[in-house]
């Protein structure tokens, strides 16, 4: 037995690198099809996961519990994204920009009171070895999988369930495809979309401690470059569906990976290419995905986005 | 002082516009094209001063820093305007794409191919004489610019691809991109610390304006803003897009060319971003080095919507973000805040102004219409 694998260990990193990338791109983009499968679009998300990190690795530094963290990262998210929610009631206020403004003010937020906590250590989330079974580091390196990542994995499952089963999920549907149905029927179409988008923000939340608590497991202020956005991006790649959000944010987990593996067997040139494979994919699965005439197929219809 | 511009000029028109109905009217939709931005500010900054003041800072020490640190000497004011610089050329990145209803927010990816553009075309050129190169290097970096975001036009039109986060994305992608090359094959090998390409030289660098001892980025991004106002409200192309912007299938109905037009507004948007870039290299840097991506892009949305999206605004807005950017340090210091407490500022002031759109129409005194309906409340 070796422990030098040569070039295989790069698809091995990749696969690890996929599980323990994606979970942040998971829990946005899940959040984000919920927001906007009623309608509203909210690009805050990247502001919401960055003061997600923030707060979930404060209060794990000051209570000593990473569940804890986890907890309030979710409240905060929530309530931004219950403030997004709120302003967007407004007649004539635009949902996209407020998003970027919510992006702007999350991220300003988070460093703004993240400042006295980029030094001191956090206990981190725990993860289940998976690959103990194995006696080569790599693999018990790849499989060691987050709890979080399984709660994800567990809630686009029931999420996919919940929209075509439950009242809820009804409800959500008719209000993104046509606030005029939804109004006949007597729903009142702001209240799911701020609820919709509270939730979506809660989700965005937790994603970010899980950025801060276990992968890369640390709070600073380059913790998320763009991983919100790109989740955003990455429902539309999964058109609305939860189920094929998660095989979406293995993808992009795997593309993220890309680089650190790379660099692990010794290719340091063009490092900052394989850094942005993530940007390219996305961008070309939007190019490929899109169509010249017609809306996306599985476009919530009230969403500003699609129409 | 804007808000000082608008009673004056209701002093001045005032008596003669009681007697005209149409000149009443027109300055009343003026006013409030004034009165709500400058008021949601306001109100922005007073938020501000509560969330200092739960923390138990003093909001007027902070008013008198920023007064002192971006505005209150000449050496502050040079300082803002040297920082407003960019932020121009960038908020007109997102105003024009705006007026087709296009919101792009990836100008930082293209002021930072526009000075690596910049740098790059500097190398071939040297002998030339500068009246040549100094163009033609602003050109390398324009094209630059106007493919980058034009592109981002492009992919709207015609692939239907959303805009705002394709342009996000690319300008992830150029990051990277101009990073590699910095780092790699356009290294300047004497640079050891601070990876950066091979100077522009002496001779291509451009001095300061006469008087007020800013650099020429300024003169030519309040001349860029200038052009775009007219070229947005003073000509058919601009017409056009304004109607493209409030309703494609109209304008597709009238025979204009949308697709064209949205191409041509974000090239000619990304054109400007690259020229931020540009005078960041032959200006300010000597060479373009990871600093070109400073954050002006964001910082240059943010303008554009306080501005709401209108070209001759931009210049005061852009003005005022930047001498508050420029006390930033003074701000740390003096008052022991983290370096955010500016993005704190910008994301609320940037909210509130968002908000404050929900009150157009509302206020009577401000909308012609409403006078009407109360004089005429007997039908003919």
């Amino acid at each position: 037995m070796s422990d030098d694998l040569g070039l295989w260990s790069v698809p091995l990193a990749i696969l690890g690198g996929a599980i323990r990338v994606s979970t942040p791109f998971l829990f946005v983009s899940l959040g984000e099809t919920i927001t906007e499968r009623s309608g509203r679009i909210n690009l805050g998300l990247e502001g919401t996961l960055v003061f997600g990190a923030m707060s979930a690795y404060a209060t794990a530094v000051l209570t000593n519990s990473p569940w804890a963290g986890v907890a309030v990262a979710g409240l905060a998210g929530g309530l931004f994204g219950l403030l997004h929610g709120t302003l967007c009631k407004f007649p004539k206020v635009n949902d996209v920009a407020i998003g970027i403004a919510l992006m702007l003010f999350g991220t300003g937020l988070a460093f703004f009171f993240g400042k006295p906590f980029i030094q001191p250590p956090a206990p981190p989330l725990p993860a289940i070895p998976f690959g103990a079974w194995s006696d080569l580091p790599q693999v018990q390196a790849a499989l060691r999988v987050n709890v979080l990542f399984l709660a994800g994995a567990a809630l686009s499952v029931a999420l996919w369930w919940g929209f075509r089963n439950t009242k809820a999920g009804l409800i959500l549907r008719v209000v993104g495809d046509s606030a005029d149905a939804a109004r006949a029927l007597g729903y009142d179409v702001d209240r799911v979309r701020l609820v919709a988008t509270g939730l979506g923000g809660g989700l965005a939340g937790i994603g970010g401690s899980y950025l801060s608590l276990y992968y890369p497991g640390s709070w600073n202020e380059g913790i998320s470059s763009g991983q919100g956005l790109m989740a955003v991006a990455l429902v539309i790649f999964a058109r609305w569906n939860p189920l094929a959000c998660f095989g979406a944010a293995l993808l992009f987990g795997g593309a993220g990976a890309l680089g650190p593996a790379l660099q692990s067997v010794g290719v340091s040139q063009g490092y900052y290419l394989f850094y942005a494979a993530p940007y390219v994919l996305t961008l070309a699965l939007l190019i490929a995905t899109s169509s010249p005439d017609r809306a996306l197929a599985g476009a919530p219809g009230e969403l500003s986005l699609s129409k | 002082m804007v808000a000082d511009a608008a009673p004056s000029k209701l002093a001045a028109d005032g008596p003669r516009g009681w007697t005209s109905l149409p000149l009443r009217a027109w300055l009343a939709r003026r006013l409030e094209a004034l009165a709500i931005p400058v008021g949601a500010a306001l109100v922005g900054f007073l938020l501000f001063g509560l969330f200092l003041a739960a923390l138990g800072k003093s909001p007027l020490q902070l008013v008198d820093i920023v007064w002192r640190g971006g505005f209150g000497s000449p050496f502050a004011l040079g300082n803002s305007l040297q920082r407003a610089a960019p932020l121009l050329f960038a908020a007109l990145c997102v105003a024009l794409p705006a007026r087709l209803g296009l919101v792009v927010i990836g100008g930082e990816g293209a002021i930072v191919l526009g000075g690596l553009a910049a740098a790059t075309a500097a190398q071939p050129l040297a002998g030339l004489p500068a009246v040549l190169a100094v163009p033609l290097m602003a050109g390398a970096a324009m094209l630059a610019g106007a493919v980058w975001i034009g592109a981002v036009g492009w992919l709207q039109a015609y692939r239907n691809v959303n805009a705002t986060i394709s342009s996000l994305l690319l300008s992830y992608i150029a990051i990277a991109l101009a990073n590699h090359m910095i780092e790699g094959p356009l290294r300047d090998p004497a640079s050891l610390n601070k990876p950066s390409t091979l100077p522009v030289g002496d001779a291509f660098m451009l001095g300061p304006m006469p008087v007020i001892g800013v650099h020429w980025g300024l003169g030519c991004g309040i001349l860029a803003c200038v052009i775009a106002s007219i070229l947005m409200d003073r000509t058919t192309l601009g017409f056009a897009a304004r109607i493209a912007g409030g309703n494609v299938r109209a304008a597709q109905i009238q025979g204009l060319p949308v697709g064209r037009l949205i191409v041509g507004f974000t090239a000619l948007g990304g054109a400007f971003a690259a020229l931020a870039g540009y005078f960041e290299v032959a200006a300010v840097q000597g060479n373009a080095n990871g600093t070109l991506a400073a954050g002006y892009g964001y910082t240059g949305i943010l303008v554009a919507f306080l501005a709401r999206q209108n070209p001759l605004a931009i210049m005061p807005v852009a003005f005022l973000l930047g001498g508050i950017e420029a006390s930033s340090g003074l701000i740390q210091r003096r008052m022991q805040l983290p370096d955010a407490t500016v993005l704190v500022l910008e994301g609320l002031l940037f909210l509130v102004v968002l908000l404050s759109e929900t009150l157009y129409g509302r206020f009577k005194p401000f909308n012609p219409h409403l006078w009407a309906q109360k004089r005429e409340a007997v039908p003919a």
